[in-house]
């Protein structure tokens, strides 16, 4: 069953008519961590943009249909579509830096979330911020809360803002790129961390990323995107073992390994990079014709 | 095989503003407490650590972006640990550094023409032209990029200027300040494919710092590990590798995700 | 890949710059054609009084006489003259209480935020004892001491405005300071004020130019609030805050004395502002 499904999404940029995303589909069954995979570019933080409705003014949806629980977000008015989005959803932003408000206390930043869309009292709230801030293992909960978020080490802000996500019991949570800005130990701690709150509260997640080690980790599943075009959708296992489409291996090989002393570090060969630049060019012409 | 850096009993501490009381100096935070290594000309030298190791603060004291509060930094023998910025300008020349943002590192009102070309300007060295076109060669640029804007160019463009920049000037010693964090895996190959050619083909001495050991196995002969403003590891590359003896090594080791579900990630 | 937040920056900034920057560059252009030619082009002596013409409508109403375009006041000069000769006095002022605002005020911000340490400390506390002082009346204070003119209004506008340039100049400074293409340059040998002058300035131009721009428009403000208050030259030269003062009294049997110079005041003030932004995007080569 699932939770979420797009079907054909396209999105361009209006001025220049310059396509982001093409014709995209996937699914996350309910409870389901579901990798989006790609480079720099590759519009991955997009899609997760378009489902949160926080797209930038200049990137247009052209087609498409965004189903959450079965309902289109797309078909609905702009204020039913931001109520069921806040209700349903969460983000897990990529910069913990920039995420949290530097003039409020964290107690605020979390407790926002709880009483807006939960309808709960500062009282109710406060009391769950705390469980969730144990929770995510954060010592000392009372003090972090009355904290300032500079006060904080990047670990620990990233820690909050997983609590925070979690906190209204969303169905979906959309993972940008959570742990691109940390050292590879927080990483580690971050990475377990999500993977056992996503597990213990059944929320379907997507995890957007770049990093395919990553992906081995936590995900079930996985699509990979180049140039706004799904070229690989996959169940994990399967295509750690063997992928199926050229860029997808091109990717495996060029991800360093420190278990092999003398494999020397591959990019992506140009030659793999024109055949899915022809295939986007051939999607595109389809979608002009079609 | 000589020494080009040597560094004896380095301490830096940095003043803790956010402490400072109303009169009198801010509490000083001790960062580097005591290093003790040397990088050999020609060697490739990792520098390993955490956030909050120090590698970052060794690195700019290295190249005096920073000066050291104790202890000693020798550059190919002579003491630069406390010279003024103007005995430091000769020597300048000779140990670069290229940095880890390429959007912050890169002035965005100038053209990548001029970045490259400043530095040869200012040490007045002849035919600047003819050598920053070489230097934007040997990082793979065509000529056209030199009328870019830094904006204009990729991620990994953007960190390739920043090498040609460093190039430039032919020094003897690079630091390369995790140079290749904010790129994706082809763009990360990519640049530090470049880096091994050149000091292959320049004779560089290169000091890479990171806190990706997948990435620094490739590249680096002998890895110094820091944690906490020590030195807890200071050996060959395959040694270290084959049989990790500290546990920090190890941890550090052991966090990184490999692309293989069947890995035992504790 | 384009940034699709940024190309949306771009294309709504370039289509906004173009018209703003035609329509105030348009507007200050003919002022500054004014103000140089206004000798020969006014059609009537700005000083000549007829108490025979007094109060005459402009052209296109019932009881105006020819060649009087915007009608007279009560003393019978002549409207348009008056406002084109006022031109001289308005564009003067911006110019030269502008531009010594913004050289003073941008050098001392620029060395407080790059080069910090007893530099900083000094300019700032400087800074700081000065706002203290309350604007009006020290200019007040100020030209009764130097007694009227145009060069006291010039100074007054210097003395009190440099702050809010150097504040704002400071902060942008520091904010460059900590950049990493700073460092690259310290690293390269550079000097510290060849790096303020090479990597800094550059980057804080956009910013220092809408200042200026936003600056000459205070000047022209000032300079007519001074002259409302009989306070600023001491000759009968026409200066639009003057027209408005003596305006005011017959604002119900003429309201054409007041109204043309107060156009003239609030476009040209708007046009020096909106130069000030377009100019900036120009500057701008992320956004070009």
């Amino acid at each position: 069953m699932s939770f979420l499904e797009i079907k054909g999404l396209s999105a361009w940029l209006k001025g220049i008519g310059q396509p982001l995303l093409r014709n995209v589909s996937l699914a996350v069954a309910v409870g389901e961590v579901r990798g989006l995979v790609g480079e720099s570019g590759a519009g991955k933080s997009m899609i997760g943009k378009a489902i949160l409705g926080i797209l930038p003014k200049a990137v247009e949806i052209t087609a498409g249909q965004i189903l959450l629980d079965e309902v289109d977000l797309l078909a609905l008015a702009p204020k039913e579509r931001r109520r069921r989005i806040g209700a349903t959803c969460a983000l897990i932003p990529q910069d913990p830096l920039t995420a949290l408000n530097p003039s409020r206390r964290i107690l605020g930043q979390i407790s926002d979330r709880l009483v807006d869309i939960l309808g709960w009292d500062r009282f109710r709230a406060q009391a769950r911020a705390e469980e969730l801030l144990a929770e995510v293992q954060i010592p000392d909960p009372q003090r972090v809360l009355r904290a300032y978020p500079h006060e904080l080490s990047g670990g620990m802000r990233q820690r909050i803002l997983i609590a925070s996500a979690f906190a209204a019991e969303p169905k979906l949570i959309i993972a940008d790129e959570p742990t691109t800005a940390l050292d590879v130990t927080v990483q580690k701690q971050v990475l377990k961390l999500i993977a056992e709150m996503q597990d213990r509260h059944g929320t379907a997640l997507l995890f957007v990323t770049h990093d395919l080690g990553v992906v081995s980790k936590v995900c079930q599943s996985l699509s990979v995107l180049y140039g706004g075009l799904v070229v690989e959708d996959s169940a994990v296992r399967p295509f750690f073992a063997g992928p199926k489409h050229g860029y997808s291996r091109a990717l495996l090989e060029a991800t360093p390994k420190y278990t092999d002393p003398s494999a020397s570090l591959v990019p992506v060969p140009d030659g793999v990079i024109k055949a899915v630049q022809n295939e986007i060019a051939d999607a595109d012409r389809r979608a002009t014709d079609g | 095989m000589d020494e080009l850096y040597r560094v004896e009993d380095l301490h830096l501490s940095l003043p803790d503003l956010n402490r400072k009381p109303l009169f009198g100096p801010a509490p000083r935070i001790e960062i580097l407490r005591g290093l003790n290594f040397s990088v050999q000309r020609g060697e490739v030298l990792g520098i390993v650590g955490g956030s909050g190791s120090g590698k970052s603060t060794l690195g700019r004291a290295m190249v005096r972006l920073l000066e050291p509060t104790g202890g000693k930094v020798l550059f190919d023998g002579r003491d630069i640990t406390h010279l003024t910025e103007a005995d430091l300008r000769p020597l300048r020349r000779r140990f670069q550094m290229i940095f880890q943002d390429p959007m912050s590192s890169l002035n965005p009102r100038h053209r990548v023409g001029q970045i490259i070309a400043a530095p040869l300007s200012l040490h007045g060295v002849a035919d600047v032209a003819g050598r920053a076109a070489e230097a934007l060669d040997h990082v793979g640029l065509a000529t056209s990029f030199a009328a870019r804007f830094p904006h204009e160019l990729s991620g990994g463009q953007r960190q390739r200027v920043g090498i040609a920049r460093a190039i430039a000037l032919r020094p003897d010693f690079i630091l390369a300040d995790e140079i290749v964090s904010g790129l994706d895996v082809s763009s990360q190959a990519q640049v530090l494919n470049l880096l091994e050619q050149l000091v292959a083909d320049l004779g560089l001495t290169l000091a890479f710092i990171s806190h990706d050991l997948s990435v620094i196995r490739r590249l680096c002969s002998r890895i110094v590990v820091l944690q906490q403003g020590l030195i807890v590891e200071d050996a060959l590359s395959e040694q270290l590798f084959a049989s990790p003896q500290h546990s920090y090594f190890k941890e550090l080791l052991e966090a990184i995700p490999l692309p293989d579900p069947d890995q035992v990630w504790r | 890949m384009a940034n699709p937040a940024s190309a949306d920056a771009r294309s709504a900034v370039r289509h906004r710059a173009g018209l703003r920057l035609w329509l105030s560059s348009g507007w200050l252009i003919l002022v500054v054609l004014t103000a140089l030619l206004a000798p020969w082009i006014a059609p009537k002596d700005p000083l000549a009084q007829d108490m025979f013409l007094g109060r005459l409508p402009p052209f296109w109403m019932h009881g105006a006489e020819p060649g009087y375009w915007l009608g007279t006041d009560s003393l019978g000069r002549d409207v348009l003259s008056r406002i084109l000769h006022g031109a001289r006095v308005a564009l003067l002022v911006a110019v030269i209480a502008g531009t010594l605002t913004c050289l003073i005020g941008a050098t001392l911000g620029l060395m407080a935020g790059f080069l910090r340490g007893w530099v900083d400390i000094v300019i700032s506390r400087f800074i700081d004892i000065w706002m203290a002082f309350p604007p009006v009346l020290f200019s007040i204070l100020l030209i009764a001491v130097l007694g009227p003119g145009l060069s006291s209004i010039i100074i007054a506008i210097v003395v009190i405005d440099w702050t809010r340039f150097a504040r704002v100049v400071r902060a942008e400074a520091m904010a460059q300071g900590a950049m990493d293409y700073v460092a690259s340059a310290r690293v390269s040998g550079r000097g510290r004020l060849s790096t303020m002058v090479t990597e800094i300035l550059p980057n804080i131009l956009p910013t220092i130019v809408v200042l200026l721009t936003l600056e000459m428009g205070i000047a022209v403000i000032v300079e007519a609030i001074l002259s409302f208050v009989n306070l600023s030259i001491s000759t009968d030269d026409p200066t639009w805050g003057g027209m408005i003062s003596e305006g005011r009294t017959s604002v119900h049997q003429a309201w054409w004395v007041l109204v043309f110079p107060l156009i003239s005041l609030f476009l040209t003030v708007l046009a020096f502002s909106q130069l000030g932004e377009g100019l900036k995007d120009r500057f701008d080569p992320v956004l070009r």
